[in-house]
């Protein structure tokens, strides 16, 4: 069973007992510990089960690699699934819950899937799923769904804030133990900035454990703290490298504290011109029958939990391995009086000074041998052992409670590789290692990432010192900062030890009969196993990448920390290819998974997105303003009033407009201005109509294409005096109109004299709507406005209600109109003038339906009603104000193409449904027959649908096959009900068409 | 519209001015041009990402053929007037925008400050100098911002989005020191 031992264990505090839950029960642990040693010292060793078989499962980890103790941690606000209890600390009344089992963690309905194992292999989905056809979406889907996932979702809304944090430094070095702080120490020495992060709680990685370098990490540690210049963050993980020296830092801030005040987690966003990773490596598992048992520990881990948190995984501590490494683990257990009762060293010739140490202290080591499979279900109770070589005929049964299994180390290579560094297969060591000549490269054509230490596949200390210390001096120098080597005394002026080299296995026994390989597992998180692999390659999926997505081996929340090696071994194996020809699958960041949270940063609630209020927003949202956004913007859609719905107050507004005045907030509509000498020529070329004759005081309405012809804006040009023009655009238009006329100036047209200003803001426009418009303005002091005196389209400058205003004779509506711009910070005072000034006419202002309706009515077209950016102007009948005068405009050529050109475009029309009724929007019309797909032909489609008050019936504009010649005739459009709505087609404008309202 | 100091425990406080601004488009390395705008400004044309000052007078660089001329407000229209006058005949573009933008002003530690920004913008806020001017990225939003002394942080934004910076500047502002 595991245990706390009396005394000892670095990392904890015994004088800080506490207490957490985990699935209901109330468990001690201290203050240091994670959740996986508080859970082992409790002997808690099952910790979960797995995600196909739902077999119980164990820690087999003590950091990020963890692929079994998955837990849900936290309640409410605060559950977040899939967390590693190996790198969750524990705190005063932490919540923790084992994932993946129903009705309770000791008993699972669904362990009957392990009994099924022979009918799920590998690719079971694909295979049994495709027939009947119609059982996926009925039957096989829904059940599927319910089994799928590890974890649970959240329910509630995210208690927690996180932040972003904009970083910049010389060097960043991603990883802190010895390789990652020699580094750090060297490439300070000239004074560079430097950045360096490690993920857990602790400095020095293995080091303290595995080459009693305490001392040493404490020297550097308190050598780099006294430096301004260097930046040191512990529980923060380098969590991607990206391109241009980019890379993601995640830092959690609360998740290990009770007190959760601040934010959760920081995502450093940092820039660095070089990075070094020292980001160690993973120790492998061994593949042998049962090697998933609760019980089965990687060595490393076993040598952590005891070395930090004194708790030993189990009494009796089997010891099996291919490498001298895990001789330490039995040393230091032997050391701490556990039992060990053999090492079972796969090597014919065993190991070098360890194994004597080992044997010096009594320990029984058997070399050449293997374990051919661990007995016990929910935790280990002996193991079977059988030669290396061979089938796994067994020689003889070891009573223990825990195995302690070390295939060799990975180098942690991800971070290295997730820009572009390439690997070499080692074959001495039996792994992937850094190729240091093909590193990722910056816009220099420059590496920018270094590996150092484990990472690079530099085990020993003194040499993982120098190597983290001359990576440092070199990135350093890179940066401009040049150092010095530091003094770098300690461990690595102990004496080496002699090691006998690793011997690469990948199956144990080698020659294991299949009942045993069905058994072996190589990927404890998705259930993959030796046989799983085999048969992937045997049916053809040759590729690694196609062999990881039909196994599911290397997928989910660890992705194949510990498998990738060895799955692909036996993949190289059953393809008979050698493993650097088999290759490995990319490595994507993040690292381990980041929280959504961190992600979206301050992305939430008020500040989940800009909204853009207009300056009289406030006004509308006191007045009863149901917004709708538009772009960013919200603008009202009408001014509900009591009693009122949408529509009913849509049907007022229109028609105390119509009837005698209405006022519309038209603050959101860009305004650019254009000026330079070259002004005219360019406005010529952006608009399809001419604007170069337009005269100073006149406005004139344009249309705005593409390059490739298509429609993309509209609105009327003023020009304000010879040389200077102002655009209005659409309220989504602005930002992107400004973007269109800088790029062609500066890309294009560099030459010609012409400045922009996006002055969107800087106006309120006030649209005065109605018979009584000029009225108002004339009660509000402006003087000559009468008939002709200020025609319409034209503008003139007046001081209205004491504000010096510019006034646009204009029309939308078909109404007498005029739009009033005042600087934005006086356009409420106007907005109120004008209210009270046409309070005797009833005045009310309008919404944004109401507008549409009134512009509907008149014909008028709409961005993004009538326009779909595949849509020309000829389309839309607008072929007046396309100048056949200009040489060029942007979109003529392409409007010219074929396509562009041919007769039987569909065109716009006016709509007029037989029975009154409103059209729905977006429908067909039918035409005879079907298409090739067995669907309606269509010969048309609505655009525009609206009620009409003032017509008392619905209206519609809509695009129709030959529509311009088809007056009069009737098409059917479908309907949402199904069946189809008869309707004529007629002229698009249906109020004034003599335009004797506005013209007044 | 909010102006009252915002106090947090951080002591970085929040507050909003509305001077007046204009925007001048021209060619800031012809010589014609920078001697009719440091003529009317009294200010020197900055040198690209510097911002002048001079009284209550700025002068920002905002990109090689554009400067934001940040003013009093009763001097606004005089100085309309004069800019107009003195660059008759170039090139260039005069705009008032004094009401298209909104000034907040950040007050408090240094740290404080500087990490407040570090939040929400994607600018070296440890190398940031006195007298630079950054046009860049506050989350989602344009912004640009500048220090004219220690202890003051000055940003700009379009007027449409104040209230998203203001919310995004007091959750940042609150959020405390990362790196002293």
């Amino acid at each position: 069973m595991s245990t706390r031992l009396t005394k000892g264990g670095r990392r904890i505090d015994r004088s800080q007992p506490v207490t957490f839950r985990f699935n209901g029960r109330t468990l001690r642990g201290y203050r240091g510990d994670t959740l996986a040693s508080a859970l082992l010292a409790n002997d808690q060793m099952m910790m979960g089960r797995s995600f196909k078989y739902h077999r119980p499962r164990g820690v087999v980890a003590s950091g990020a690699e963890e692929p079994n103790a998955l837990m849900g941690i936290g309640q409410g606000g605060r559950f977040e699934p899939n967390q590693r209890a190996t790198q969750q600390e524990v705190f005063e009344g932490l919540e923790a819950e084992s994932q993946n089992h129903w009705p309770s963690l000791a008993f699972d309905v669904g362990e009957v899937n392990a009994a099924l194992s022979r009918f799920l292999p590998a690719g079971f989905y694909y295979k049994t799923f495709l027939w009947p056809r119609a059982f996926w979406k009925h039957v096989y889907e829904p059940v599927i769904r319910q089994s799928a996932g590890l974890g649970k979702a959240p329910k509630d809304r995210d208690a927690d804030t996180y932040e972003h944090y904009y970083h910049f430094t010389d060097v960043l070095v991603i990883g802190g133990g010895l390789a990652g702080l020699a580094a750090a120490r060297a490439a300070a020495s000239g004074g560079a900035r430097v950045t360096l992060l490690e993920q857990s709680a602790h400095w020095g990685g293995r080091a303290p454990t595995d080459d009693d370098a305490t001392d040493q990490v404490e020297a550097l540690v308190a050598d780099l703290s006294k430096m301004d210049h260097v930046t040191m963050r512990l529980r923060c993980m380098g969590a991607g490298v990206y391109d241009h020296g980019y890379v993601l830092g995640y830092e959690r801030l609360t998740d290990h504290l009770a007190d959760k005040t601040g934010p959760r987690h920081r995502l450093w966003r940092i820039r660095a011109a070089q990075i070094i990773t020292a980001t160690g490596a993973i120790e492998r598992p061994l593949s042998f029958a049962g090697n998933d048992v609760p019980g089965v520990t990687l060595a490393s881990a076993v040598r952590d939990y005891l070395a930090d948190y004194c708790v030993s995984v189990g009494d009796r501590t089997v010891v099996v391995t291919n490498n001298d490494d895990a001789y330490l683990t039995a040393l230091a257990l032997d050391r701490a009086g556990l039992s060990v009762p053999a090492i079972i060293d796969a090597r014919q010739e065993g190991g070098g000074d360890l194994a004597e140490a080992a044997r010096a202290r009594g320990i029984r080591v058997l070399t050449g041998h293997a374990v051919a499979k661990v007995t016990g279900r929910t935790r280990v109770t002996g193991v079977k052992l059988a030669r290396q070589t061979g089938e796994g005929a067994v020689i003889e049964d070891i009573a223990c409670d825990a195995v302690a299994m070390s295939g060799g180390w990975s180098p942690v290579v991800h971070l290295w590789s997730h820009c572009g560094g390439k690997l070499n297969w080692d074959d001495a060591e039996a792994m992937f290692r850094p190729d240091a000549t093909r590193p990722p490269t910056g816009a220099d054509g420059e590496g920018f990432v270094t590996c150092a230490g484990a990472a690079d596949g530099v085990f020993a200390p003194g040499e993982i010192l120098q190597a983290g210390a001359a990576a440092g001096l070199r990135a350093a120098g890179a940066t401009g900062h040049p150092g010095q080597m530091p003094d770098l005394a300690g461990p690595s002026e102990r004496p080496l030890r002699r090691a006998n080299p690793l011997e690469p296995v990948w199956l144990m026994p080698a020659s294991a009969t299949r009942a045993l390989r069905a058994k072996t597992w190589l990927d404890y998180q998705n259930d993959v196993k030796v046989t799983d692999v085999q048969l992937a390659a045997q049916e053809g999926f040759e590729s690694v990448e196609h062999a990881k997505r039909y196994t599911t081996l290397g997928m989910a929340t660890d992705q194949g920390k510990l498998s990738n090696i060895n799955g692909l071994a036996i993949l190289s194996g059953a393809l008979d290819t050698p493993i650097p020809q088999v290759g490995t699958t990319t490595f994507r960041p993040p690292f381990t998974p980041i929280s959504m949270g961190a992600i979206a940063g301050e992305a939430r609630a008020e500040t989940f997105q800009p909204l853009r209020r207009s300056p009289l927003h406030d006004w509308h949202a006191a007045h009863g303003a149901d917004f709708e956004p538009v772009g960013a913007w919200r603008r009202p859609y009408a001014y509900v009033r009591p009693g009122e719905d949408r529509h009913s107050a849509t049907a007022r507004e229109i028609t105390q407009t119509r009837a005698a005045l209405g006022l519309l907030d038209a603050s959101t509509l860009g305004k650019i201005i254009v000026k330079g000498p070259d002004a005219g020529r360019f406005m010529d070329m952006l608009y399809t109509n001419m604007m170069s004759t337009l005269k100073p005081g006149r406005c004139r309405y344009g249309l705005m294409c593409s390059e490739n012809g298509f429609l993309m804006d509209d609105g009327v040009v003023a020009r304000w005096d010879e040389e200077t023009f102002l655009c209005h655009t659409t309220t989504g238009g602005a930002d992107r109109i400004h973007a269109h006329m800088e790029e062609w100036l500066q890309t294009e047209w560099w030459d010609w004299k012409v400045w922009t200003v996006n002055a969107t803001e800087q106006y309120a426009q006030i649209a005065v709507v109605g018979p009584k418009a000029r009225i108002v303005l004339e009660k509000l002091g402006a003087e000559g406005v009468e008939g002709e005196a200020f025609p319409f389209m034209s503008f003139q400058n007046h001081r209205l209600a004491g504000i010096d205003s510019r006034v646009y004779r204009i029309s939308f509506s078909g109404e007498l109109s005029y739009e009033i711009a005042v600087p934005a910070g006086q356009g409420l005072a106007l907005w109120q003038a004008l209210l009270d000034a046409g309070a005797e006419f009833g005045v009310m202002p309008y919404g944004t339906e109401a507008l549409h309706v009134m512009r509907a009515e008149k014909g008028f077209i709409m961005i993004g009603d009538e326009t779909d950016g595949t849509i020309i102007p000829q389309d839309l009948g607008l072929d007046w104000a396309i100048s056949k005068k200009k040489d060029d405009y942007i979109g003529k050529r392409a409007q010219q193409r074929e396509d562009m050109a041919r007769s039987d475009r569909w065109k716009l029309v006016g709509l007029k449904t037989l029975d009154g009724s409103v059209l729905p929007e977006g429908a067909y019309a039918v035409a005879p027959g079907h298409n090739a797909n067995g669907q309606r032909n269509v010969q048309g489609r609505v655009t525009s649908t609206y009620h009409s008050p003032t017509l008392e019936r619905g209206i519609a504009m809509g695009l129709v096959l030959n529509g311009p010649n088809r007056m009069g005739e009737t098409v059917e459009f479908d309907t949402l009900e199904g069946g189809t709505v008869p309707a004529r087609i007629v002229d698009p404008v249906v109020f004034d068409k003599a335009g004797e309202k506005q013209n007044v | 519209m909010f102006d009252p100091a915002q106090a947090h425990d951080t002591g970085v406080a929040i507050t909003t001015s509305a001077p007046g601004m204009i925007t001048l488009r021209g060619a800031l390395e012809d010589t014609a041009f920078k001697a009719a705008v440091e003529e009317v400004s009294g200010l020197t044309v900055p040198e690209p990402r510097e911002i002048v000052q001079s009284g209550e007078h700025r002068l920002a660089w905002m990109g090689p053929d554009e400067a934001l001329l940040i003013l009093p407000r009763d001097a606004l229209c005089d100085t309309l007037a004069a800019l107009e006058t003195a660059l008759k005949g170039h090139h260039a573009l005069v705009a008032d925008m004094s009401d298209a933008r909104r000034l907040f002003h950040l007050t408090g530690p240094d740290a404080a400050l500087r990490d407040t920004l570090a939040r929400l913008c994607p600018v070296d806020m440890r190398a940031f100098q006195l007298g630079e001017i950054r046009r860049t990225r506050l989350a989602q939003i344009a912004a640009a911002f500048w220090m004219g002394e220690e202890g003051r942080l000055n940003l700009i934004c379009f007027r449409s989005v104040a209230q998203y910076a203001e919310d995004l500047l007091s959750d940042a502002a609150g959020k405390g020191v990362v790196l002293h």
